[in-house]
């Protein structure tokens, strides 16, 4: 199911504004990624490329190519709402229906894919809350609303509405943060148990969190305001923190920055 | 403590130097509270005093006689065929102008492109503006004759439902007709709020099914309408309680006739407005007393249906949008 993620020359705009610019990096299945760099610099805009989300911006323009395995997202023929049911994603502030059960929430994907059996439904259900840690706290009340849980049980529902409908990618937006520190363990514990079955893209503001939780480590920046944001290097979390290869990188990472 | 003694003193003094202002502007915000309180009271008292002589001298049963002859000896009247008229009129022109309207508000907000949206719920605003009794004057002089076509389709095609059985020849007059007029009328008001009310949806939840892989219309199934659903409901209260209350444009299109007739397109009829529209002049004073106490029933029904809206909304309150 993981899929390897392999952009080259992207650039996102917004209107006239070039927001990111020629982005070039590949992601390895089962592997987490770990986007980082200063506001502004374009981590979500990238990562909003990589589902065709971007797009939905009024004024949304990508050009360039993401290949998911062999298909290119962006070739003529394909579908942004297909791509997106293949791709995952969970945003900043947990978004589950407000108006639909925590049961509807998870089946909200699976109800759009296609015709499930009522068993086969519950059973997908249960098993994405198990995936997502949320399956004890919630079994007793599957059908009460799904913005009476805590903004951290809400994330975790986002969580299993994203991998009930097995998506190939998971991009995750600062997942965990407005979340508390606890909740923030649950959900990196829970990335670390993801990995196993999806390729997964994380932006992160907290340094500790993508040193925790990703295998590699990408550092974007921009020159200046109003200038587009690039990627500055990419490479084992490991190495990034250690010993990164660009000094704007060690700069960042230090908090010896701007 | 010496330090914290002058802030002190500048509060007192700011306060004191407010007070006057604060008493002269509660007693007039009270004074005109209550003074309002009691008009609404006087009123409801003086309204229900004169209904409840009209209808203690009414010789029959006053909810279910259809017929209005309160200067008959004895006195004969009743509010059956007004309040028939009044209810059906106001569900055709529910069941043509909400689903309308709903489609002209989602295409607004979230089809058009903007440079036809904007044009477009001006327009909508220019309608919600236009005098009813031009409504009305309209819909006599176009409506009227050129529904005949569409009233001969429904009683070829669709006679057998009994409602569009046409059983006499004549103009539409009727209370079909009515109910169309009045569907147009409220359709602006009901677009309006139901398109603001669509624009409000956070962007969050549309993206929380758009990455999900939904199309536009699961978009709008999924986050749009559930998160309108009470506002939906609050503008069709607002269109409803307009097209119950409406006067001059049912009084220039319907004829009225003292019958209650399951054939909607037969002319006939009557409503609690345009009746009382058209008695009011000729009618002496026992008769104005009468055509009161028909006007505090359509209160009633106003309120009944504003309550049972609040109900609707209130009942699923924990799954309303609006809480999250
Ligand atoms: N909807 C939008 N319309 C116009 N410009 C936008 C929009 N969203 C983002 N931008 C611009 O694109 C650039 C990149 O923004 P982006 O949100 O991707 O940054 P980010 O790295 O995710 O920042 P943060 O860490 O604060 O989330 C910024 O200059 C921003 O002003
Ligand atoms: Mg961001």
């Amino acid at each position: 199911m993981a899929k390897r993620i392999d952009v080259s020359g992207l650039s996102a705009y917004y209107g006239a504004h070039k927001a990111i610019d020629d982005i070039s990096m590949t992601v390895e299945p089962r592997s987490v990624t770990a986007f980082i760099g200063p506001s502004g610099c374009g981590k979500s805009t990238f990562l909003r490329t990589l589902n065709r989300m971007h797009e939905v911006t009024p004024g949304g323009r990508v050009e360039g190519k993401v290949m998911l395995d062999d298909e290119n997202l962006y070739g003529s023929h394909v579908d942004p709402v297909a791509v997106r049911r293949t791709v995952g994603m969970v945003f900043q502030r947990p978004n589950p229906f407000p108006t639909m059960s925590i049961f509807d929430n998870v089946a909200a994907g699976l109800r759009l894919n296609g015709k499930y059996k009522k068993s086969q439904l519950s059973e997908i259900v249960e098993r994405s809350l198990k995936g997502a840690n949320l399956w004890n706290e919630v079994k007793d009340r599957l059908n009460k609303p799904g913005s009476g849980l805590s903004g951290g049980q809400q994330q975790r529902l986002c969580i299993a509405r994203a991998i009930a409908v097995e998506p190939d990618v998971l991009l995750m937006d600062e997942p965990c943060s407005a979340l508390d520190p606890i909740s923030t363990l649950a959900i990196e514990d829970l990335i670390g148990e993801l990995k196993e079955r999806f390729t997964i893209v994380i932006v992160t503001h907290n340094m500790q969190q993508a040193a925790r939780v990703s295998d590699r480590t990408a550092f974007f920046n921009l020159a200046a305001v109003g200038q587009p944001g690039k990627l500055i290097e990419l490479d084992d979390t490991e190495r990034i923190f250690s010993n990164p290869s660009v000094q704007a990188t060690e700069d960042y990472i230090s908090g010896r920055f701007g | 403590m010496v330090t914290t003694t002058p802030p002190i003193r500048n509060s007192r003094r700011a306060e004191g130097a407010s007070r006057p202002g604060d008493k002269v502007f509660l007693g007039l915000s009270r004074g005109s509270g209550i003074t309002l309180l009691v008009i609404m009271a006087a009123i409801a008292v003086f309204l229900t005093y004169r209904a409840v002589l009209a209808i203690s001298q009414d010789s029959t049963n006053f909810l279910t006689t259809s017929e209005w002859n309160p200067a008959g000896q004895p006195p004969v009247f009743g509010i059956a065929v007004l309040a028939f008229g009044t209810v059906v009129s106001s569900i055709i022109a529910m069941v043509i102008a909400v689903p309308v309207a709903i489609g002209i508000a989602l295409f607004i907000s979230h089809y058009a492109p903007r440079k036809l949206a904007k044009p477009l719920a001006y327009v909508v605003d220019l309608l919600a503006a236009v005098p009813s009794i031009i409504y009305g004057l309209w819909g006599a002089i176009f409506l009227v004759p050129y529904l005949g076509g569409l009233n001969k389709w429904l009683d070829d095609y669709m006679g057998w439902t009994y409602i569009f059985d046409k059983s006499s020849d004549g103009v539409a007059r009727s209370l079909f007709t009515v109910g169309i007029l009045l569907a147009i009328m409220i359709l602006p008001i009901i677009t309006n709020v139901t398109r603001e009310v669509f624009l409000q949806v956070p962007k969050m939840h549309e993206e929380a099914a758009l990455a999900l892989g939904a199309t536009r219309w699961e978009v709008i199934r999924m986050s749009v309408l559930p998160f309108g659903r009470s506002g939906i409901i609050s503008a069709s209260m607002l269109g409803l309680g307009r097209a119950l209350g409406e006067t001059m444009a049912v009084a220039v299109v319907l004829s009225p006739s003292f019958v209650i007739s399951g054939h909607l397109l037969d002319p006939g009829g009557g409503t609690f407005a345009q009746n009382i529209a058209a008695k009011f002049n000729e009618a002496n004073e026992f008769g104005r007393d009468a055509l009161i106490a028909s006007g505090l029933v359509l209160f009633v029904i106003t309120l009944l249906v504003n309550g049972a809206a609040r109900w609707i909304i209130g009942r699923r309150k924990e799954y309303s949008g609006a809480a999250a």
